[in-house]
Formats: C-alpha cells, sequence, structure tokens
C-alpha cells in the first residue's frame, strides 16, 4: 500500500489541501511533506473554526502525526485519476498473478 | 542518521516505485519523519496530545516515531474563553500519543484571540474539570444510543484539540 500512497502524495506536495483530524478539526495549508506513515507536514496553516482552536493561532506549520488523520481533501485539478485507476489495477493484477503462482 | 541533506541525489539502487514515472519527483530523503522533524529540532512548537492537552517547549530530540523530548515546557490550558499557564519542566512524549506538533511564529507569539484572557491557574483547572466531567457524562450518554443502534463510537481521539 505504501509503495502506491506514498508516491502519489509526493505528486501534490506544494499544492493547498485541507487536512481533517479524528477529533474534526480541519487545517488548511500548503503540503510540504509526507512520510511512509503518511504523516504530513503543512506550511502556512489555517483553521477552520478558528475561535474553537485558540492554541493554532501563532502557529505556522505544523506536523500532523498519520495515525491522527481522518481524511485528506484533495484539490481536484491536481489529481489525474486516470492515472490512479490504472496504477491501481496494475497493483491488483499483480497481486492476483502472484496469488495464483503461489 | 544518515547525513543526508535534502539536496543530495537519491542512492543509486533505489528507484521510486512505477506510479509518477511522469511527474518530477524530489529526492525520497525529503520524504521521511526524520526530514520533517529536522527543521522543527531546536524550535519552539505547540504540542497537541490525544488526551487534549497543549505543550508548548522548545524540541530536543526526536525519533522515527514521534517521540518527543521537550525543554521549558508550559502546559497551555483553555477553557470557555480563559487559559493559564503550568510550568512543567522537560518532557518526553511517547509519539502514538501525538497529534500534532506546531511551530510558534515568533512574530505571533502570545497573540492569543480576542475573547480568551488569562486567569489564575486554580479557577481554569476547576472550570476545566468540570467541563471534562460534562463531556464525559455526554459521550456516554452518546455511546450508549450508539450501541443501541448497533454502532461502535469512534473512539480514535478522545481528547478535544
Amino acid at each position: 500500500m505504501n509503495r502506491f500512497f506514498t508516491p502519489f502524495f509526493k505528486t501534490l506536495v506544494d499544492h493547498e489541501v485541507t487536512v481533517e483530524l479524528k477529533n474534526d478539526i480541519s487545517i488548511r495549508g500548503t503540503l510540504k511533506s509526507v512520510d511512509q506513515y503518511l504523516n504530513i507536514k503543512l506550511d502556512d496553516i489555517s483553521v477552520v473554526e478558528e475561535i474553537r482552536y485558540p492554541h493554532l493561532s501563532s502557529v505556522k506549520n505544523v506536523f500532523i502525526r498519520g495515525s491522527v488523520v481522518r481524511y485528506v481533501h484533495l484539490p481536484g485539478a491536481a489529481v489525474d485519476t486516470a492515472l490512479l485507476e490504472d496504477a491501481t489495477r496494475r497493483e491488483a493484477a499483480q497481486a492476483s498473478a502472484k496469488a495464483k503462482q503461489g | 542518521m544518515e547525513n543526508l541533506s535534502l539536496h543530495d541525489p537519491p542512492p543509486p539502487g533505489d528507484q521510486p516505485p512505477q506510479l509518477p514515472q511522469m511527474i518530477p519527483q524530489l529526492p525520497p530523503q525529503m520524504f521521511t519523519t526524520a526530514a520533517q522533524l529536522l527543521d522543527l529540532t531546536d524550535k519552539k512548537l505547540l504540542v497537541a496530545l490525544r488526551d487534549g492537552r497543549k505543550l508548548i517547549g522548545v524540541l530536543r530530540s526526536w525519533d522515527q516515531f514521534a517521540n518527543l523530548v521537550l525543554q521549558d515546557t508550559t502546559e497551555r490550558i483553555y477553557v470557555q474563553n480563559l487559559y493559564a499557564d503550568i510550568n512543567r519542566g522537560v518532557f518526553l512524549v511517547r509519539g502514538e500519543n501525538v497529534l500534532l506538533l506546531g511551530e510558534i511564529d515568533l512574530d505571533r507569539d502570545d497573540d492569543i484571540p480576542e475573547p480568551y484572557q488569562q486567569a489564575p491557574v486554580e479557577e481554569v483547572f476547576a472550570l476545566q474539570k468540570k467541563e471534562m466531567e460534562e463531556r464525559k457524562r455526554k459521550e456516554k450518554v452518546r455511546t450508549r444510543k450508539l450501541q443501541g443502534y448497533g454502532f461502535e463510537g469512534d473512539m480514535g481521539v478522545e481528547g478535544i484539540l
């Protein structure tokens, strides 16, 4: 899975994304980095419903632990869905071929 | 840790997987936990924990699990429209409890948004305790109702960040 998702997220670097955490807070910012655990680093952040989360008002960039992320809202224009579908099918085909062999 | 800078070429034989071949790739060492935490080292950070605590301190050490060592830590409690700071000293945080780390913009440090005012620790602490009990009670009712419908609650993150 990581073979696939980390490279995918890497193509979205420098795009604006919104990360929704498991405790319902949503943070919007420029995607700077993603690693194997899907830890996410965002720059120039703004918080949706800022007044409810005062502790983030003087924060400029965040490192979010992958395990607490619920959703990442992506810019539709930056995602090549055809390429993704293709890569997923290829992956699935490979996996089933392997299963047959083994 | 290897002494790679972000601009070094990737090591030979370590080819990135097939997907984005047509898309230019940044060097892979930019995309490690280490690289992400490296620029936060020795900076004043806000750390939000899973139990809802907010710590403010200087990040001195860390590893790939986001286990952290913080120096000169203060815990800041927000309740209603009040807040209080408690000095805590050195903190070692186990990575699984970390929600996020935020680098504090020193130019905007300590401009706490409008409605929040500093108050004595005891007062804020008592208010927080009350609020937490209330929340727990509500959560219990909610979970019980959801269970009645066959749902398990989303217990992933207990705190309200």
